[in-house]
Protein backbone atom coordinates (compact mmCIF):
# COMPACT_ATOMS: atom_id res chain seq x y z
CA UNK A 1 0.00 0.00 0.00
CA UNK A 2 1.44 3.34 -0.98
CA UNK A 3 1.59 5.98 1.69
CA UNK A 4 0.63 9.04 -0.35
CA UNK A 5 0.10 12.54 0.93
CA UNK A 6 -2.52 14.72 -0.72
CA UNK A 7 -1.57 18.20 -1.89
CA UNK A 8 -3.88 21.18 -1.93
CA UNK A 9 -4.94 22.83 -5.17
CA UNK A 10 -2.09 25.35 -4.79
CA UNK A 11 0.38 22.49 -4.37
CA UNK A 12 1.12 22.84 -0.66
CA UNK A 13 0.86 20.24 2.07
CA UNK A 14 -1.40 22.62 3.99
CA UNK A 15 -4.05 25.00 2.73
CA UNK A 16 -2.61 28.43 2.08
CA UNK A 17 -3.83 31.47 4.02
CA UNK A 18 -2.94 35.04 3.01
CA UNK A 19 -3.71 37.63 5.67
CA UNK A 20 -3.92 41.35 4.97
CA UNK A 21 -5.18 44.04 7.35
CA UNK A 22 -8.51 44.27 5.55
CA UNK A 23 -8.82 40.88 3.80
CA UNK A 24 -8.07 37.25 4.51
CA UNK A 25 -7.85 34.84 1.56
CA UNK A 26 -7.95 31.25 2.74
CA UNK A 27 -7.65 28.25 0.46
CA UNK A 28 -10.35 25.79 1.55
CA UNK A 29 -9.09 22.27 1.06
CA UNK A 30 -11.81 20.60 3.09
CA UNK A 31 -14.59 20.48 0.54
CA UNK A 32 -15.99 17.48 -1.32
CA UNK A 33 -18.16 18.36 -4.32
CA UNK A 34 -20.43 16.53 -6.72
CA UNK A 35 -22.86 17.78 -9.34
CA UNK A 36 -26.45 16.57 -9.65
CA UNK A 37 -28.27 16.79 -12.99
CA UNK A 38 -31.88 15.63 -13.14
CA UNK A 39 -32.55 13.12 -15.89
CA UNK A 40 -35.24 13.89 -18.43
CA UNK A 41 -38.68 12.99 -17.10
CA UNK A 42 -37.27 12.47 -13.58
CA UNK A 43 -37.13 16.15 -12.57
CA UNK A 44 -39.78 15.92 -9.83
CA UNK A 45 -38.33 12.72 -8.31
CA UNK A 46 -34.84 14.22 -8.38
CA UNK A 47 -36.05 17.36 -6.61
CA UNK A 48 -37.75 15.21 -3.96
CA UNK A 49 -34.42 13.46 -3.28
CA UNK A 50 -32.70 16.85 -3.16
CA UNK A 51 -35.27 18.03 -0.61
CA UNK A 52 -34.63 15.08 1.70
CA UNK A 53 -30.88 15.66 1.39
CA UNK A 54 -30.75 19.44 1.90
CA UNK A 55 -34.11 20.25 3.49
CA UNK A 56 -35.04 22.38 0.47
CA UNK A 57 -34.38 22.59 -3.26
CA UNK A 58 -32.04 25.51 -4.05
CA UNK A 59 -33.93 28.15 -6.06
CA UNK A 60 -32.51 29.85 -9.14
CA UNK A 61 -29.29 31.67 -8.17
CA UNK A 62 -29.51 30.48 -4.57
CA UNK A 63 -27.72 28.11 -2.19
CA UNK A 64 -29.13 26.06 0.64
CA UNK A 65 -26.52 26.30 3.44
CA UNK A 66 -27.22 23.10 5.31
CA UNK A 67 -25.09 20.63 7.33
CA UNK A 68 -23.43 18.38 6.48
CA UNK A 69 -24.47 18.60 2.83
CA UNK A 70 -25.06 21.99 1.24
CA UNK A 71 -26.04 22.76 -2.33
CA UNK A 72 -26.53 25.50 -4.87
CA UNK A 73 -28.29 25.97 -8.18
CA UNK A 74 -25.99 25.80 -11.22
CA UNK A 75 -28.45 25.76 -14.10
CA UNK A 76 -31.88 24.44 -15.08
CA UNK A 77 -32.30 21.09 -13.27
CA UNK A 78 -28.64 21.13 -12.20
CA UNK A 79 -27.17 21.63 -8.75
CA UNK A 80 -23.81 21.38 -7.00
CA UNK A 81 -23.71 19.57 -3.68
CA UNK A 82 -20.83 20.05 -1.25
CA UNK A 83 -19.92 18.46 2.09
CA UNK A 84 -16.87 18.27 4.38
CA UNK A 85 -14.19 16.17 2.70
CA UNK A 86 -13.16 14.58 6.00
CA UNK A 87 -16.52 12.85 6.35
CA UNK A 88 -17.73 12.76 2.72
CA UNK A 89 -14.69 11.98 0.59
CA UNK A 90 -16.82 9.57 -1.48
CA UNK A 91 -19.63 12.13 -1.84
CA UNK A 92 -20.39 11.26 -5.47
CA UNK A 93 -20.86 7.58 -4.61
CA UNK A 94 -23.06 8.49 -1.66
CA UNK A 95 -25.20 10.75 -3.85
CA UNK A 96 -25.40 8.07 -6.54
CA UNK A 97 -26.96 5.75 -3.97
CA UNK A 98 -29.26 8.51 -2.74
CA UNK A 99 -30.54 9.68 -6.15
CA UNK A 100 -30.57 6.31 -7.94
CA UNK A 101 -31.78 6.62 -11.51
CA UNK A 102 -33.33 10.06 -11.09
CA UNK A 103 -30.12 12.03 -11.63
CA UNK A 104 -26.67 11.88 -13.16
CA UNK A 105 -24.00 12.48 -10.52
CA UNK A 106 -20.50 13.65 -11.38
CA UNK A 107 -17.60 13.86 -8.95
CA UNK A 108 -16.41 17.51 -8.85
CA UNK A 109 -13.94 17.60 -5.94
CA UNK A 110 -10.98 17.37 -8.29
CA UNK A 111 -12.30 20.06 -10.62
CA UNK A 112 -12.54 23.09 -8.33
CA UNK A 113 -10.39 25.16 -6.05
CA UNK A 114 -12.17 26.90 -3.21
CA UNK A 115 -11.16 30.20 -1.61
CA UNK A 116 -12.86 31.81 1.38
CA UNK A 117 -12.50 35.59 1.25
CA UNK A 118 -13.35 37.45 4.43
CA UNK A 119 -12.80 40.94 5.78
CA UNK A 120 -14.26 44.45 5.71
CA UNK A 121 -12.90 45.19 2.20
CA UNK A 122 -14.50 42.07 0.70
CA UNK A 123 -17.15 44.04 -1.30
CA UNK A 124 -14.51 46.44 -2.70
CA UNK A 125 -12.31 43.54 -3.67
CA UNK A 126 -15.19 41.65 -5.23
CA UNK A 127 -16.09 44.67 -7.36
CA UNK A 128 -12.56 44.75 -8.76
CA UNK A 129 -12.70 41.05 -9.57
CA UNK A 130 -16.01 40.44 -11.30
CA UNK A 131 -19.17 42.14 -12.52
CA UNK A 132 -21.64 40.79 -9.99
CA UNK A 133 -23.76 43.11 -7.81
CA UNK A 134 -22.05 42.03 -4.59
CA UNK A 135 -23.72 44.68 -2.40
CA UNK A 136 -27.20 43.63 -3.54
CA UNK A 137 -26.55 39.96 -2.89
CA UNK A 138 -27.84 38.41 0.34
CA UNK A 139 -26.54 35.40 2.25
CA UNK A 140 -27.06 32.30 0.13
CA UNK A 141 -26.99 34.13 -3.23
CA UNK A 142 -24.80 32.45 -5.84
CA UNK A 143 -23.58 33.87 -9.15
CA UNK A 144 -21.48 32.31 -11.81
CA UNK A 145 -19.29 34.90 -13.43
CA UNK A 146 -15.81 35.57 -14.79
CA UNK A 147 -12.79 36.34 -12.61
CA UNK A 148 -9.53 36.95 -14.47
CA UNK A 149 -10.88 35.11 -17.56
CA UNK A 150 -11.89 32.12 -15.41
CA UNK A 151 -15.47 30.94 -14.97
CA UNK A 152 -16.10 30.96 -11.21
CA UNK A 153 -18.96 30.59 -8.75
CA UNK A 154 -19.26 33.31 -6.11
CA UNK A 155 -21.33 32.40 -3.05
CA UNK A 156 -22.31 34.91 -0.37
CA UNK A 157 -22.10 33.14 2.96
CA UNK A 158 -23.88 33.84 6.25
CA UNK A 159 -21.27 36.24 7.64
CA UNK A 160 -21.75 39.65 5.95
CA UNK A 161 -18.05 39.97 5.03
CA UNK A 162 -17.61 36.42 3.69
CA UNK A 163 -17.69 35.17 0.11
CA UNK A 164 -16.67 31.76 -1.12
CA UNK A 165 -15.18 31.50 -4.60
CA UNK A 166 -15.10 28.24 -6.55
CA UNK A 167 -12.82 28.34 -9.57
CA UNK A 168 -11.21 25.84 -11.93
CA UNK A 169 -8.67 23.81 -9.96
CA UNK A 170 -6.23 23.51 -12.87
CA UNK A 171 -5.97 27.33 -12.79
CA UNK A 172 -5.75 27.62 -8.99
CA UNK A 173 -2.48 29.59 -9.06
CA UNK A 174 -3.90 32.02 -11.63
CA UNK A 175 -7.03 32.62 -9.59
CA UNK A 176 -4.95 32.99 -6.42
CA UNK A 177 -2.77 35.58 -8.17
CA UNK A 178 -5.89 37.50 -9.22
CA UNK A 179 -7.25 37.46 -5.65
CA UNK A 180 -3.94 38.61 -4.13
CA UNK A 181 -3.64 41.39 -6.71
CA UNK A 182 -7.18 42.59 -6.02
CA UNK A 183 -6.62 42.43 -2.25
CA UNK A 184 -3.49 44.56 -2.55
CA UNK A 185 -5.25 47.10 -4.76
CA UNK A 186 -7.95 47.67 -2.13
CA UNK A 187 -5.43 48.37 0.65
CA UNK B 1 -25.69 44.89 -25.02
CA UNK B 2 -27.74 43.44 -22.15
CA UNK B 3 -29.54 40.09 -22.48
CA UNK B 4 -32.49 39.68 -20.12
CA UNK B 5 -32.03 36.05 -19.12
CA UNK B 6 -35.42 34.41 -18.38
CA UNK B 7 -34.09 32.88 -15.14
CA UNK B 8 -31.26 35.14 -14.01
CA UNK B 9 -32.41 38.58 -15.14
CA UNK B 10 -30.38 41.16 -17.10
CA UNK B 11 -26.82 39.99 -17.78
CA UNK B 12 -23.96 41.48 -19.78
CA UNK B 13 -23.76 39.98 -23.28
CA UNK B 14 -20.01 39.43 -22.70
CA UNK B 15 -21.03 36.41 -20.60
CA UNK B 16 -22.72 34.84 -23.64
CA UNK B 17 -21.48 33.24 -26.83
CA UNK B 18 -23.42 33.53 -30.09
CA UNK B 19 -24.18 30.05 -31.41
CA UNK B 20 -25.97 30.78 -34.68
CA UNK B 21 -29.42 30.89 -36.18
CA UNK B 22 -32.18 29.43 -33.97
CA UNK B 23 -33.31 27.41 -37.01
CA UNK B 24 -30.65 24.91 -35.86
CA UNK B 25 -33.29 23.63 -33.42
CA UNK B 26 -35.31 22.30 -36.37
CA UNK B 27 -33.04 19.42 -37.32
CA UNK B 28 -34.47 17.51 -40.29
CA UNK B 29 -35.68 13.93 -40.10
CA UNK B 30 -32.70 11.72 -41.14
CA UNK B 31 -35.10 9.02 -42.35
CA UNK B 32 -37.02 11.27 -44.73
CA UNK B 33 -36.75 10.61 -48.47
CA UNK B 34 -35.37 14.13 -48.91
CA UNK B 35 -32.90 13.86 -46.01
CA UNK B 36 -29.76 14.60 -48.05
CA UNK B 37 -31.23 17.80 -49.45
CA UNK B 38 -32.75 18.75 -46.06
CA UNK B 39 -29.44 18.36 -44.26
CA UNK B 40 -27.63 20.35 -46.97
CA UNK B 41 -30.05 23.23 -46.30
CA UNK B 42 -29.78 22.74 -42.54
CA UNK B 43 -25.99 22.71 -42.47
CA UNK B 44 -25.13 25.39 -45.03
CA UNK B 45 -28.00 27.70 -45.94
CA UNK B 46 -28.89 30.63 -43.69
CA UNK B 47 -31.09 33.66 -44.07
CA UNK B 48 -29.28 36.90 -43.34
CA UNK B 49 -32.11 39.23 -42.36
CA UNK B 50 -31.72 42.97 -41.79
CA UNK B 51 -34.20 43.15 -38.92
CA UNK B 52 -35.69 40.68 -36.49
CA UNK B 53 -33.82 37.42 -36.12
CA UNK B 54 -34.14 34.43 -33.77
CA UNK B 55 -30.67 33.55 -32.53
CA UNK B 56 -29.11 30.95 -30.25
CA UNK B 57 -26.98 32.33 -27.43
CA UNK B 58 -25.09 30.16 -24.94
CA UNK B 59 -24.67 31.51 -21.41
CA UNK B 60 -21.10 30.27 -21.23
CA UNK B 61 -20.03 32.31 -18.21
CA UNK B 62 -23.33 31.88 -16.42
CA UNK B 63 -25.73 29.01 -15.94
CA UNK B 64 -24.68 27.51 -19.31
CA UNK B 65 -28.21 27.43 -20.62
CA UNK B 66 -28.98 27.93 -24.30
CA UNK B 67 -31.32 30.81 -25.14
CA UNK B 68 -33.36 31.83 -28.15
CA UNK B 69 -32.86 35.60 -28.37
CA UNK B 70 -35.08 37.57 -30.77
CA UNK B 71 -32.79 40.45 -31.77
CA UNK B 72 -33.02 43.21 -34.34
CA UNK B 73 -29.82 42.97 -36.35
CA UNK B 74 -30.08 46.67 -37.35
CA UNK B 75 -30.73 48.26 -33.95
CA UNK B 76 -29.55 45.49 -31.57
CA UNK B 77 -32.89 45.81 -29.77
CA UNK B 78 -33.87 42.57 -28.07
CA UNK B 79 -37.60 41.80 -28.08
CA UNK B 80 -37.80 38.38 -26.47
CA UNK B 81 -35.52 35.91 -24.65
CA UNK B 82 -36.59 32.31 -24.07
CA UNK B 83 -34.87 29.14 -22.87
CA UNK B 84 -33.98 27.14 -25.99
CA UNK B 85 -35.19 23.93 -24.40
CA UNK B 86 -38.65 25.43 -23.87
CA UNK B 87 -38.75 26.51 -27.51
CA UNK B 88 -37.58 23.07 -28.66
CA UNK B 89 -40.07 21.23 -26.46
CA UNK B 90 -42.90 23.47 -27.67
CA UNK B 91 -42.03 22.21 -31.17
CA UNK B 92 -42.15 18.58 -30.01
CA UNK B 93 -38.38 18.13 -29.68
CA UNK B 94 -36.63 16.49 -26.68
CA UNK B 95 -39.85 15.52 -24.94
Amino acid sequence: MHNLTTLTALGGADARVDVFDHITIAENDGLALASVAARMGQEAACQAHLRTLLGAVPEVGRAVLHDPEAGFWMGPDQWMVGAPRATHEMLADQLKDHFGETASITEQSGAWVCFDVTGPAMPDMSERLCNIPIREMAAGDVRRSVIHQLGCFVIRRDAPDHIRILGPRASAQTLHHALITAAQSTA
Amino acid sequence: MIIDHPLLGPRDSAEFTYMGDAKLIDRPDPDAATAARDFYDYAYLRDNPAGWHDELWFHEQGDRSWLVVTRNTITHEIRQVRLARDVARARGRST
